[in-house]
């Protein structure tokens, strides 16, 4: 039996604006087993990034409990979060969150500046490495200013990349990508998938859920499906099937 | 390691906002500047007062006339004529801790030759004056005890006198002068002194035997100062308490009754005129001070504004693994790295502008070394200070309201 690297039981998440409550998250529940690849659907404003940034230790839930690695999160305290979100977990917002006036690789070196266990020959390589990965290996010392939305996605996505992470926490990573790049991203998910990565990868386009091991639906802070897809496809050679660009 | 990758992160910030760091640093830099130049020229003061005090003769003894409180109408001091020649004699004989004495009395007039004449004023003496005063002949020699005894109208005169009454170059030793209509003859000129700390031209003076100025030209009996010197600085205490006893005997002072006369040592004038500018050195820190203390509240500012501006940054920071501790450190180095660079340069501006107080203004400076290492302790601590409450701020930020925020 694998390991359930998520558990979430009856979570909830309330906002408090002066005298009104929004209820992002009712109560949800569900666990994620190590090595899955699943993605989170749901119209806009359905709660799907206050959920991820509870999954990411970024917020608290109101009630309800987490567990990640079967660690209760409730317990832990601010710097034992901080390790977790810097050795755990790669988190991909869904705004980029780059440091404006910051390279590129710097960008992606960041999570490594505070993991004392990397020197800075070996960060340097490993960010190179990221970037390199999600075709940016021309683009190192390019500012977030100097660089397409998409190229910023991807320097975000190399930033999640960079520190092994044991699970990537996706919000829309591919929200800004045309069909050609998000299929060449959702290829390089599947393939850190197959390393053992466990993979959360909030969408609205039902294609790259087709990519998913698993897809879970949310509707107004509720899960309204959950269900294991059985005919994973290949983003790879979806990306082979698609026309061929001249460039 | 971490702590290397965070000052790292710290002086990057400072050097993205180069104009902005500048201009926080200017508060520091012109603070530091201040307190440094303004201890120099304190301490520059001070000293030149010393030395000028102690070429004057530092172990020299002044009794002068005091105020009568027996009469009914109180006079000014310079007007008593309660100094005797018999005080000056008593003290002479009486006292064992003086090498020199002399009896002064002094007045003003024109020094006159021929068609040429300068207004200056003449010190009636004994030989002994020169070995009190510390001053020393440019030609010519002193009068002797025999001239003393004689009333010999012989004069000795100072340089600017020289200047004035002899202006083409003619030798004055051997020429014969008149101060106010009474003819001299001078046999000596005094070595040059310049001026002294309070201005006042040393050289300006005419030399004569105490006996030819009380007879000849002020018609007086009593004297108007006695001088002497110590055998020692050290000494200078106890000859100032010697010296008023031997006065109060020769007075008929009762016990209730207060001095009629005035003693002072060089050391007692250096002590006034080194509180007077110590009183100015600390006017001038505090006023320095203050705007140091204006360069540390720029600091904070800017780091306040620093945290604002920065939020997200922070938010994100927190996101991929900074702990609380980290972002403390990166905003405490950057203000300590601020307020320090801001201190090194206000140190180089500081002693910049010592130099040129004392090339082009020619005001003595000193800079003492201790004004450098506490401007610098209070920069650094300025640093931390003022960037501790604005970097705790940024620290206990929670990370998803520090990304959310705009
Ligand atoms: N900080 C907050 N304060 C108040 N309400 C909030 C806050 N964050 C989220 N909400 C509310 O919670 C609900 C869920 O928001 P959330 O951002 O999770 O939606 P989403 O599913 O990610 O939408 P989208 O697809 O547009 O990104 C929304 O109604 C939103 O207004
Ligand atoms: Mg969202």
């Amino acid at each position: 039996m694998t390991k359930e690297i998520i558990k979430i039981e009856d979570l909830k998440r309330e906002f408090t604006m002066g005298t009104e409550t929004v209820h992002a998250l009712r109560g949800i529940s569900f666990t994620i087993k190590e090595g899955e690849f699943v993605t989170i659907m749901g119209s806009s404003g359905s709660g799907k990034s206050t959920m991820l940034n509870i999954l990411g230790c970024l917020d608290q839930p109101t009630s309800g409990i987490y567990e990640i690695d079967g660690v209760s999160v409730k317990d832990l305290n601010r710097n034992e979060l901080a390790t977790i979100r810097n050795e755990k977990i790669g988190f991909i917002f869904q705004s980029y969150n780059l440091l404006a006036r910051t390279s590129a690789i710097e960008n992606v070196e960041l999570p490594l500046l505070y993991n004392s266990k990397v020197n800075s020959e070996a960060r340097r390589e490993r960010a190179i490495k990221a970037l390199e990965m999600v075709g940016l290996g021309d683009r190192l010392h390019h500012t977030p200013s100097q660089l397409s939305g998409g190229q910023q996605q991807r320097v975000a996505i190399a930033r999640s990349l960079v520190n092994n992470p044991v699970m990537i926490l996706a919000d829309e990573a591919t929200g800004n990508l045309d069909t050609r790049t998000s299929y060449e991203i959702m290829s390089l998910f599947q393939e850190l998938n197959k390393q053992g990565i466990t993979i959360t990868f909030v969408t609205h386009e039902p294609d790259i859920a087709t990519f998913s091991s698993r897809t879970i639906v949310l509707k107004d802070g509720d899960i309204m499906q959950d269900y294991k897809n059985d005919n994973v496809q290949s983003a790879a050679e979806e990306l082979a099937k698609l026309p061929k660009q001249d460039d | 390691m971490r702590l290397l990758n965070v000052f790292k992160i710290a002086t990057k910030a400072i050097v993205l906002n180069k104009t902005r760091t500048l201009l926080t640093m200017l508060g520091i830099i012109i603070g530091v500047a201040s307190v440094i130049a303004m201890l120099a020229i304190g301490e520059g003061s001070k000293e030149s007062i010393r030395t000028t005090i102690s070429a004057m003769g530092s172990n020299m003894i002044t009794v002068k006339a005091g105020s009568d409180t027996r009469g009914g109408v109180r006079q000014e001091a310079s007007v008593m004529e309660s100094l005797t020649l018999s005080d000056f004699q008593a003290i002479k004989k009486q006292s064992t801790l003086l090498s020199y004495s002399t009896p002064v009395v002094e007045g003003k007039g024109q020094v006159i030759n021929g068609s040429n004449n300068w207004p200056s004023s003449i010190y009636g003496v004994n030989p002994e004056y020169l070995s009190i005063k510390v001053v020393d002949l440019q030609s010519g020699s002193m009068f002797t005890d025999a001239e003393v005894q004689t009333a010999s109208k012989v004069a000795l005169i100072g340089q600017t006198v020289v200047d004035n009454v002899f202006p083409d170059g003619q030798e004055p030793v051997g020429q014969m002068i008149r101060f106010n209509n009474i003819p001299f003859k001078v046999i000596g000129v005094l070595e040059e002194k310049g001026e002294n700390t309070f201005g006042q031209d040393q050289d300006d003076v005419v030399i004569a035997p105490y006996t030819t100025v009380q007879k000849r030209i002020l018609a007086i009996d009593h004297l108007n100062q006695i001088i002497a010197s110590a055998v020692s600085e050290e000494e200078a205490p106890n000859v100032v308490i010697e010296v008023s006893n031997i006065l109060r005997e020769q007075h008929k002072l009762a016990d209730s009754e207060e001095d009629d006369f005035h003693v002072r040592s060089m050391e007692e004038l250096i002590s006034t005129f080194s509180s007077t500018s110590e009183m100015l050195t600390i006017l001038l820190v505090a006023v320095a001070s203050i705007s140091l203390l204006i360069g540390g509240i720029g600091i904070m500012n800017i780091m306040y504004v620093s945290v604002k501006e920065r939020t997200k940054e922070i938010g994100l920071r927190m996101a991929v693994g900074a702990k609380g501790a980290d972002i403390l450190m990166q905003f405490l180095i950057e203000a300590i790295l601020i307020s320090i660079t801001g201190g090194v340069l206000g140190v180089l501006l500081g002693l910049g502008a010592t130099v040129f107080i004392e090339k082009f203004l020619n005001w003595p400076t000193s800079v003492a070394m201790y004004s450098i290492v506490i401007s610098f302790a209070v920069c650094a601590v300025t640093g931390i200070f003022f960037g501790w409450y604005p970097a705790r701020k940024a620290s206990a930020l929670d990370p998803i309201t520090a990304l959310r925020y705009e």
